[in-house]
């Protein structure tokens, strides 16, 4: 529980700002890595970082898994978009990381009388909010085309400080 | 079709006797226009054929434009229009207008409704906003909106004679379906298989609105309406507490089994008969046993709503494999024998014939070569697992477990045939199925339940089968041997409702937006045109001032839509990807037309 509260509050901090605001990420280089495994970049935003042969770190490949389970029905495979809903390897490019996060914790509605998108809050849904950071490394790696469009074959190990962080996000006991 | 039709007659003679409703006979009556076209599937038994023939295989080349409407509307166009003497009833997805067009006076409009529905509801929906289409009974157009309300609207006006609620979108229940009506009842299933709905099959009184009966797809047997003596399984009392005791704890209450699909009705016999969608989540770990009654022929008595027997086709599902497609009802001959059918293409890639009247399997084979999670199913009476698919271990996702990728499973989890629904001709006593023609790998993972919230647990890829270069096929299928006769190659999924008519015309949609119309005997391909939008609508045909209309329903959406836009993953190709791989989005765009088409004049 405790990621989606930090996630929840980092949407107001970030999201108050409004979406209008089109930066990108920035340069996505992975500078620093954290115990979990997650790599930043140097604006300490998450980000992926790829070897030479093909090794992905732990967070682009467990991003690539939750998106192909809970994003994908809408968003469309690998996020190439859909009749649906937005291409997010190409919305990734113009909002930042707090953006993100707030658009997945609170949803989202663009109602006009010709469009009628609407994405839900998952702030309060585990299986979505406990892997935010997740899809936005696997997402990002997609916007640079860092990342193809396949399953990561190779990939860093799981670390003991994810599972147990995961571990409690997902109430798992 | 005599014979058909004259079970149809008793049929209504017996309901008469009974003292049931007259909206039902002059329905039945209704239904037997063909100038009309005035039920989902055109006909109680879901043949979605036609005896109209002034379009036959020899003129439909000459085929053109009569005329069109824009529904105003983007997304997804599933089902097709009613027509009912001289109005034409028109539907669209989300927000669900109801257009009634004037077909007698240069297709003006009559009236139009609009309800006003949360936008909340739009993304609880899991693949599209689509909606199925419109019902009729005693002067009354049933819609079943996008929130679950059921509305009657008057025929005429198109003014509200009654709503009910169906169910509660903030728990992810919604409406996708068309109803049916049956004598005086309105029946309607209900849609949230991934978010942990427990699913059901409602009546209401078609004068009124009050719900009359409810049966659930798992849970008690008073919920389900199973009678543990005298409902049947393959010839056997299902036994008390059939479906509780193939669940784990309270796994059931938010079980699934869908009943978006198509429902259809035997008259002679009064059975209705449904299938039941996938059990929740998409994990097979997270929910050990059968999960009855998921993935289930459901035949129930159209009066009380009980079952007279259940046949549940994927035991324990590990692929998304919904059994909510048609059950298409035909009078044929098997060895000599007269026979009442139940014929029913399956997600999981099998076609079942059975016996409609007791519920006896008689054929269960593959309609698309290329299905590899079964070996088949046991055909033996005397086998303990008689009536079982054979779990191909290398393709079980529950054999592989939780956190492994299963490779190569065909079908994908979009079925070798999803809602679009086939047709039959009694000319030619074949079958004429749009299908997917798609593979996947398959991750079942734990996820955690939140009402309201998706709950899918597992990671999907989607691929063309190996060395194929096309994603679909359209089939004539003989449903007493198990064969396919003839198979037209389709860049894209067949998405569309077929139609077969007297004309020895077979007619179908495509992905790419082409109405296409083929030789009902060889396949042979005959007219084609391209409507301004992909088709995943139905094609239905009517009369109107001595002349003959074929109409369908344009606008791109739906999961082939979500699925198929950016082309399937194809792990060694960039942008511009073809053949198998294609993207729908190099071939169409949003947007909902009604094409009309008849022969020039």
């Amino acid at each position: 529980m405790r990621k989606i509260c930090f996630v929840i509050a980092a949407t107001i901090l970030f999201a108050s700002g409004g979406l209008a605001i089109a930066d990108g990420p920035g340069d996505p280089a992975a500078v620093k890595k954290e115990d979990d495994g997650k790599w930043l970049d140097k604006e300490g935003n998450p980000t992926y970082k790829i070897s030479a042969d093909g090794t992905v770190d732990w967070f682009t490949y467990s991003g690539y898994r939750r998106y192909h389970s809970d994003c994908h029905v809408c968003h469309g495979p690998d996020g190439m978009g859909s009749t649906y809903a937005p291409a997010l390897k190409d919305s990734v490019k113009s909002m930042s990381y707090g953006d993100f996060l707030g658009v997945i914790a609170s949803g989202r509605k663009n109602i006009s009388t010709a469009q009628e998108n609407v994405m839900p809050a998952f702030g309060d849904n585990p299986n979505v909010a406990c892997y935010m950071d997740d899809l936005y490394v696997y997402l990002r790696a997609r916007s640079t085309e860092a990342w193809g469009r396949q399953r990561p074959a190779k990939k860093e190990e799981k670390t003991e400080a994810y599972k147990k962080a995961e571990d409690a996000c997902m109430g798992n006991k | 079709m005599r014979k058909v039709l004259l079970a149809t007659y008793l049929g209504s003679a017996a309901a008469l006797a009974v003292g049931s409703a007259s909206a039902n006979d002059e329905l039945i009556k209704m239904s037997q226009n063909p100038k009309d076209w005035v039920m989902p599937a055109g006909d109680y038994a879901n043949t979605r054929y036609s005896k109209l023939n002034q379009i036959n295989a020899q003129n439909v080349g000459k085929l053109q434009v009569a005329w069109t409407f824009s529904t105003g509307v983007l997304r997804g166009h599933e089902g097709g229009p009613l027509i009912v003497g001289n109005v034409m009833y028109v539907h669209t997805p989300f927000p669900n207008k109801v257009y009634a067009i004037d077909l007698s006076n240069e297709n003006k409009i009559i009236w139009k409704y609009e309800p006003k529905q949360d936008p909340n509801v739009i993304p609880v929906m899991c693949c599209d906003t689509v909606n199925r289409g419109l019902s009729y009974g005693d002067g009354k157009i049933i819609l079943h909106q996008a929130d679950t309300n059921l509305v009657a609207l008057d025929a005429k006006t198109g003014q509200v004679a009654w709503s009910a609620t169906n169910g509660n979108p903030a728990k992810g229940e919604t409406g996708t379906s068309a109803a049916l009506v049956v004598k005086d009842k309105v029946l309607v299933g209900i849609s949230g298989g991934e978010f942990g709905v427990q699913c059901h099959v409602t009546a209401y009184d078609l004068k009124s609105g009050k719900q009359v009966w409810r049966a659930y797809s798992e849970g008690p047997d008073d919920q389900i309406k199973l009678d543990p003596v005298k409902t049947t399984s393959l010839g056997k009392p299902v036994g008390p507490d059939s479906s509780l005791k193939t669940w784990q704890g309270d796994q059931w209450k938010i079980g699934g089994g869908c009943t978006w699909g198509w429902i259809s009705y035997d008259p002679a016999l009064n059975m209705v008969y449904y299938g039941s969608g996938n059990p929740s989540t998409w994990n097979p770990k997270q929910r050990p046993g059968d999960n009855k009654w998921s993935m289930t022929i459901f035949a129930r008595d159209a009066d009380s709503g009980m079952a007279k027997w259940v046949y549940q086709m994927t035991p324990h599902d590990e692929w998304d494999y919904d059994g909510v497609n048609e059950m298409i009802l035909t009078d044929q001959q098997i060895n000599g024998q007269n026979r009442k059918l139940l014929t029913h293409f399956d997600r999981n890639g099998l076609a079942y014939t059975m016996d409609r009247e007791s519920g006896e399997l008689l054929v269960a084979e593959k309609y698309d070569p290329k299905v590899n999670w079964t070996s088949g199913v046991d055909m033996d009476k005397n086998s303990p697992t008689y009536g079982r698919p054979k779990v191909v271990a290398q393709y079980s996702t529950e054999h592989g477990g939780e956190d492994k990728n299963t490779k190569g499973i065909c079908p994908a989890a979009l079925g070798t045939k999803d809602e679009q629904p086939a047709a039959y001709s009694p000319d030619t006593q074949l079958f004429y199925v749009p299908t997917n023609h798609v593979c996947m790998d398959y991750e079942p993972f734990k996820v955690s339940y939140t009402a309201g919230q998706p709950y899918v647990g597992a990671t999907l890829s989607m691929y063309p089968p190996p060395g194929e270069t096309h994603m679909g096929n359209f089939i004539a299928w003989d449903n007493k041997t198990g064969k396919i006769v003839w198979s037209n190659k389709e860049q894209f999924s067949v998405w569309s409702g077929a139609l077969a008519t007297a004309g020895g015309v077979v007619f179908y949609g495509t992905l790419e937006g082409y109405l296409k119309a083929v030789d009902a005997k060889s396949g042979k391909e005959l007219y084609k045109f391209k409507t301004p939008s992909g088709i995943i609508g139905n094609v239905t045909t009517y009369e109107n001032g001595g002349k003959q209309y074929v109409a369908v329903l344009s606008g791109v959406g739906g999961w082939a839509g979500i699925g198929l836009a950016a082309g399937l993953t194809d792990p060694t190709a960039g942008l511009g990807a073809v053949g198998g791989y294609a993207a729908l989005s190099n071939y169409t765009a949003l947007g909902g037309t009604l094409t009309v088409f008849s022969l020039p004049n």
